[in-house]
Order: C-alpha cells, then structure tokens, then sequence
C-alpha cells in the first residue's frame, strides 16, 4: 500500500500534458517587469532608478525585514522606470522595468553547468546566502526560504521533507526538475540539510510521476541520509500539512508550523534554487514554468527569467488557442485567473494554464442537498456546507470555533460539491474577515 | 478573443451534480422494481406510475403556482420520493389514496419547509406514515405475492410474515411453530412474501446498495449500523430466549428494514453529516426499530424509527463533528 494522508481528498484529472516535454530555455523578451513584492511578507524596496545600468544577478530591490527577500535583475540592460504594473493578482503593483541589452551576468557567477558536490559553506554561511540570493518557496506559497531555515531557540527539528508531489492537475515543472537537473537538487537537498543540522531528508513524489521516482532511487543510493518515497495520488498532498502526515505520520496541530512537529518542508524547485545559490552564486532570477492546457498546440516547460510577460510564453507554445476562456497562474485547484496576459511570470509561478471556454464555466449552482460530499473530502477535517453558510450569515465567532482559520483553501470542497456552490468564495471571505477580528483582538 | 473569465479557485470540478445522483439512486432502485412487478403483477406498475406522477406534478404545480418560483422537477429528487411512496405502500392501494400520499409527500413533506435541501424529514416517509394513520385498513391490506397477474384492487390478501409473528407471539405460540406458517428464510431474502410493494426484495434492495457504493452515491455507515444494531439486539433477545423472539436474519429480512435502512435513511437531506453522526442515527434508527417490534403495538416500526432519528439530525450535527486535522495531537 503506497502511504498517503488518511483524511479527505479529491483525484481530479491529472491532464499532465507538458509531463514530457524537456526544460527549454525561453529566448529573453526585450522588456521585463519585475515586481518588488513577490512573496509573502514585507515587499522588498528598490535600490535602481531609471536610467540605471544593469547586469543579470544585480540586487534591484533590496529585503525590508526578516521575513521579506531580495529582489535580482533577471536580465541585463537599462532601468526603464520604477512603476505601478497590472500583475497577476489583478491588482497594479510596483515593478522595476527594464529594457533588455544583451545578457551579462554579474562578476561573480558561476555559469559553468558542472556538478558541484561539494559543500564549503557553513550552516550559518549557507543561510545568509540563500538570504542573499532572494529564494522563496517555489512550490507556489512564496515564503521566504531563510525564514524556514532560521529554527527559533527551543524547536528541534529532526526531518526535512522535500515536497515532490506536484499534485495540482496539468503543471509538470517539478516534474521535468527531478528528471533533468536531479544530481542538483539532491546536493541541494544536502545543503539544506546541513543548515537544519539534520541527518534525514525525505522526498514525496507522487506515483504518476514514475519515472522520477525510479531516477532518483538510483541517484540517492550516493547521498546517505536522503529517501525517496513513492505517494498514492491524492489532492491536495502537497499541502505541507498532509505530506508531512503522508509521509512521517505526524499531526501540525491546528494553528501551528511543521517546525511544532520537528519537520521542515521544502519544494524540489526551492531546492535547485538553493543549489545554484550556493554552489554557483547565483541568485533567484530565473524558474521553470509550465505553459499547458488542453488546446495548447505545444505543451511546454520552460526555463523563464522572472518578469517575462506570460503572453511571450504562450506565443514560445503556440500561440493562444482560438477556444480560450479562461488563463489561469498556477493550477486548476489553487491557481488565480489572470485578467491581462502581459502581467510578469514571478517567482511563485510554476505554471500558466490555459482553459478551453467549455471548461471555463461554473457548474450551475442549486440548493444544497446535504450530501456531506464536501464534509468528506475536507482534509481538514472541517464542514465545508456549515463555513460556506455561516460566513453568508457573517457569523464570524461560530466560523471561528467551527475552524475556518485551519482551512488551507484547496478547493477540495468546491471542486467536489453536486450542487455546484462556490464553497470556497465564502469561506474565503470569512477567513479573510476572522483573521481581521483575530489581528485586532492581538492588539 | 474574447474577454478572459475570472472566477476564483477551484477551476475545475466533479462532473457529479444533484441530477446525476438523484438518477444513480433511480436505477439502484430498479432491481427492486423489477422483482415487485414480478410478485405483484400489475398493481406494482400502477402503483408506481401513479405516485411518480403525482409527485412531480405537485411538485410543479407547487414551485410554479403557490412558490412561484422556477420549477425544478428535473433535478430528480421528486422522482425518487414517488418511487419511493410507491415502495411504502401496499400493490392494491386505491389511486385515490396514492395521490393523497404523494401531496402530502411532497407538499407537507418537502415543499413547506422551502423544498430540496431544507426538509427535516423524508419527505416519502412523511406520506406514508400519513397514509398509516389515516387509512390504516387499505395501508395493511397486504397482497399475496402470486406471480405476475392483471389482477390489481382484488388481489388476494394476506397478513405479512412480521405480521404473523407479531401475532403468534403475543398469542403465546412458540416461534418454532409460527416459522412453520411463513415461508423460509431464503424465500425471504429473494422476497417472496407479502408487504409494501418493495420492501420484499432482500436480494434485490442490496443489489442497489451495492450500485449506489460503487457509484459514491451514498457511504456505507448508515445502512450498516443500522443492519448490526437490529442484529446485535434481535440475536441477543434471540439466544436469551428462541421460543418468544424471532431470530435476526428474520428481524433483517423483513417488515422493510432493508429498504429503510438503504434507501430511506440514507436521504441525504435528512440524514447526518458526519461518519460518527452517521453511526449514531444508524444506531438509534436499529434501537427504535427494535423497540416497537418488540414493545410496541406495530409489527415493524423502521419508518417510525427513521422519522424519529430525522428529528434529531439537527441536534446531531451541531454536536457531533469530523474530527479536526491537527486538533488532537498525537505523534508518531
Ligand atoms: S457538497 Fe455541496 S451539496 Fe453536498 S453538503 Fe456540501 S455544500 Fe451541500
Ligand atoms: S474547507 Fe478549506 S480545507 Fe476544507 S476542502 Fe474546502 S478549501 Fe479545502
């Protein structure tokens, strides 16, 4: 029996048309756009104005706080302006636009492609580099990576989990990372390891993705401490939550961090990115998106440097089907429907979807029936009808007893419901409102 | 191209949707159809015919007319309740009476409370016991399963075999006697015997269960505490004293447990939310159900049982919830 989380769950299909095609690297754009606020935290600040010259690797914005990262030029050229662009939140953002000139990498980069396996820097060293270098969690929740490795005075932690799954339907960038630039992300690993002190690692990937399973059971045999284990296929596994429950069997209490239960989760792209952080200098400019959908002429994943417009992906696939409805950034279960397609690929982005009309609809929404189909499939544990109510009601302190803030928004609960409610608007909106009270209550 | 659609996250669904399971549970309740009419001859088709269309033609006229709202009849759900009425109910009611049933089903039973998804009872159950109450003679009246016959109104009657031994033990007979006049447990179990049209059909009615599992329509807890209560209650009275009570597959077997445990309490609008809700409902259905077998005035008593447990779903739900990820710590 392969090992799972034991609660909840949906299997949509999996549509992983990309899952074949090879990492290719994207020709550069002339013009990118690079927001200063691309992960979860405070934005960072600029440190170029117009007119600047600047080189790919160059600091652009700098981190303001803790949990907040550093910004680099993902190209080489000239500091168009410092202004507000339409991104993918829908929403105008302050951006660093610049003009593309060539393609001169900073002084200090490594960019010879051999494996470097061996790890000169200390704990201490290696965090201030990943600092340095602005990496994030890749998987799509953009967290800060030097926040996660700073362990606070009184948690131990024994376990690093590396999260292979990859469970949303369509996008394969992971995928194509543990088949093509393995060797890396496993020293990668390594190095992460030895920031937390740790002497386990453990990777999850899910079982559609056999090929990399096998690949990388061959490779680890050389790094001791590291394993691979195989997953049943469920949404949502990559929740850190549930894999860490999949694969330890321990519970994050509600409200807490995996650090409460001695783990540590990563993504496999974090890892790469820590790799070439690390061992090549260089910093986060670049990720690997997948551009797919079920019209898409030519399925793809590729090699992106941060701030090239999405629109110049699609064009690299072949164009924008005729059927288009809806675009999305991100996965089917998780992603956001993007309303422009010139807004810049950011570092959380691992893949552009791109939905035929047909799909792009809602279901028709009727009473509810009380199938409790959404009840059962909440890996939380919650009662999805009961928040989607109360939050109609706006009865915020029942939604706060009845758990609202443990909801991970996966979309299990929409995506499953019969009569076809948008479950997850709702709850939304009441998270959104009960974390309001809680702030206040703080103060 | 046109302007791109913006909706919030998921993007995809299930393409299950209310229709299609309120059809899923149709054809679970076909096996069941089939081996009425088999019994029962033409009656079981009128019958039929006659609450399904009622049911939905007060559902139509009631959303249309008095709700005047759209009219939802397609969704399924009034289908199934008139299938339903019609399995409650003896092969030889009068029309009359089945459109009586169905109004009340339908129209007290669902559409009072503001229709699918808000009803606190099933809705099919509400018109039976109606009907119990107000025509107790036509509603135990229960034909003799002779083969397919044209005969309808005039068909033979008889008493049930929960009837007979409902009777034989309050008359002081030993049950070893009284199973010499009801026919054997295997004739049981295909149904060959008398009752509502179709509650008969062991056989047949776990047929649909099966489907409605292997579908994902409905999960298995319901139906099964309900089948190991009535068991586990009936055996021990059972082995503590075999002359005055009845053995448990009989208990199972007969007087509609296995339509109520399937298809009645299983309703989704009517019943709990959560696996532990479930157990419970199932738990009190099986104990009620035994209850007034044993002490009570009626031979079989599920319908009862279930509209009693319907009351308490409510209260069910409020205080019986899942259990939370990450709620109760226990690491290893
Ligand atoms: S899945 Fe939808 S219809 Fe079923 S109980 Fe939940 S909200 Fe109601
Ligand atoms: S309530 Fe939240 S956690 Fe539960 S299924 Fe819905 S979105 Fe997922």
């Amino acid at each position: 029996m392969l090992k799972t989380f034991p609660k909840g769950g949906v299997h949509p299909a999996e549509g992983k048309y990309s899952a074949n095609s090879a990492i290719e690297v994207l020709p550069l754009p002339k013009q990118v756009s690079i927001p200063i606020a691309q992960h979860i935290g405070a934005p960072s600040k600029p440190v170029v104005t117009k007119g600047d010259k600047v080189k790919v690797g160059d600091k652009i914005a700098e981190s303001t706080g803790f949990v907040s990262a550093n910004i680099h030029s993902s190209v080489s050229g000239t500091v168009f302006k410092v202004d507000k662009v339409l991104d993918s939140t829908g929403y105008k953002r302050p951006c660093v636009i610049i003009n593309v000139e060539g393609d001169e990498w900073h002084e200090s980069i490594d960019k010879s492609t051999d494996l470097k396996k061996e790890i000169s820097l200390t704990d201490k060293e290696i965090i201030h580099r990943i600092n340095e270098s602005g990496i994030v969690g890749l998987g799509g929740a953009t967290f800060p990576s030097h926040v996660k490795l700073s362990v606070p005075d009184g948690k131990k932690i024994d376990v690093l989990i590396i999260n292979g799954v990859e469970c949303e339907p369509y996008l394969t960038s992971d995928h194509r990372l543990m088949l093509e630039k393995a060797e890396e992300m496993l020293v990668g690993i390594q190095i992460l390891m030895k920031a937390l002190g740790v002497n386990l690692a453990l990777i999850g990937i899910e079982n559609n993705k056999p090929d990399a399973i096998e690949h990388l059971e061959k490779l680890v045999k050389d790094y001791p401490g590291i394993e691979v284990h195989a997953l049943k296929v469920q949404y949502p596994q990559g929740g850190e939550k549930q894999l860490i429950k999949a694969l330890i069997n321990r519970e994050v209490p509600s409200g807490g961090l995996p650090l409460d239960v001695g783990a540590v989760v990563h993504n496999v792209g974090t890892a790469y990115a820590v790799y070439e952080a690390v061992q090549k200098n260089k910093p986060l400019f670049e990720r690997v998106v997948t551009l797919t959908g079920k019209s898409v002429k030519k399925p793809s994943n590729f090699m992106v440097r941060i701030g090239t417009p999405v629109s110049y992906l699609i064009e690299a696939a072949g164009g924008l089907p005729e059927d288009t409805g809806k675009v999305i950034n991100g996965g089917p279960m998780m992603g956001k429907a993007l309303n422009a397609l010139d807004v810049p690929v950011v570092k959380g982005a691992s893949g552009i979807l791109i939905m035929p009309a047909e799909l792009s609809q809602r279901k028709k929404e009727v009473n509810c029936i009380r199938c409790a189909k959404c009840v059962s499939v909440c890996p939380q544990g919650l009662e999805p009808y009961l928040l989607n109510r109360l939050a109609q009601l706006e009865k915020n302190d029942k939604l706060e007893t009845d758990g609202v803030m443990d909801c991970i928004e996966c979309g299990s609960c929409a995506y499953t419901c019969p009569a076809g409610l948008p479950l997850l608007d709702y709850i939304r909106l009441g998270k959104s409102r009960v974390s309001q009270i809680i702030r206040s209550r703080k103060q | 191209m046109s302007k791109l659609f913006i909706s919030p996250s998921p993007h995809v669904y299930e393409d299950t949707t209310v229709k299609r399971l309120m059809f899923d549970v149709v054809i679970a309740l076909l096996p069941a159809l089939l081996f009425s009419v088999y019994f029962f001859g033409m009656g079981a088709i009128i019958v039929t015919l006659t609450a399904v269309v009622s049911c939905l033609a007060f559902e139509w006229l009631i959303q249309k007319y008095i709700l005047k709202e759209e009219p939802s009849i397609t969704d399924g759900s009034a289908l199934v309740t008139g299938i339903l009425l019609a399995f409650n109910v003896p092969t030889n009611l009068p029309i009359g009476i089945i459109i009586i049933g169905s109004l009340v089903a339908i129209g007290v039973g669902k559409m009072s409370f503001g229709g699918l998804g808000n009803n606190p009872f099933n809705p099919a159950l509400v018109g039976r016991v109606f009907l119990l109450i107000s025509f107790p003679v036509q509603m135990t009246s229960w034909p003799v399963p002779t083969g397919f016959s044209n005969s309808y109104t005039d068909a033979v009657t008889g008493a049930t075999p929960l009837g007979v031994m409902k009777e034989g033990i309050s008359a002081g007979e030993p049950v070893s006697a009284i199973m010499d006049k009801i026919p054997g447990h295997m004739e049981l179990f295909y149904g060959h015997m008398g009752g509502s049209m179709g509650e008969i059909a062991a056989l047949a009615l776990l047929l649909g269960l099966g489907y409605m599992l292997f579908r994902k329509v409905i999960k298995i807890h319901i139906p099964l505490s309900i089948f190991l209560t009535i068991g586990v209650f009936t055996g021990i009275l059972w082995l503590v004293n075999p002359e005055s009570n009845a053995d448990p597959i009989f208990h199972l077997l007969t007087g509609g447990v296995m339509l109520g445990a399937i298809f009645m309490a299983t309703d989704y609008v009517t019943s709990p939310m959560s696996v532990k809700g479930m157990w419970i409902f199932g738990i009190g259905i099986g104990i009620i159900t035994v209850a007034i077998r044993v002490f009570g005035a009626y031979p079989e008593g599920i319908s009862f049982a279930i509209l009693i447990m319907n009351a308490f779903v409510p209260l069910i739900n409020m205080y019986v919830k899942p259990k939370r990820f990450g709620e109760e710590v226990k690491n290893g």
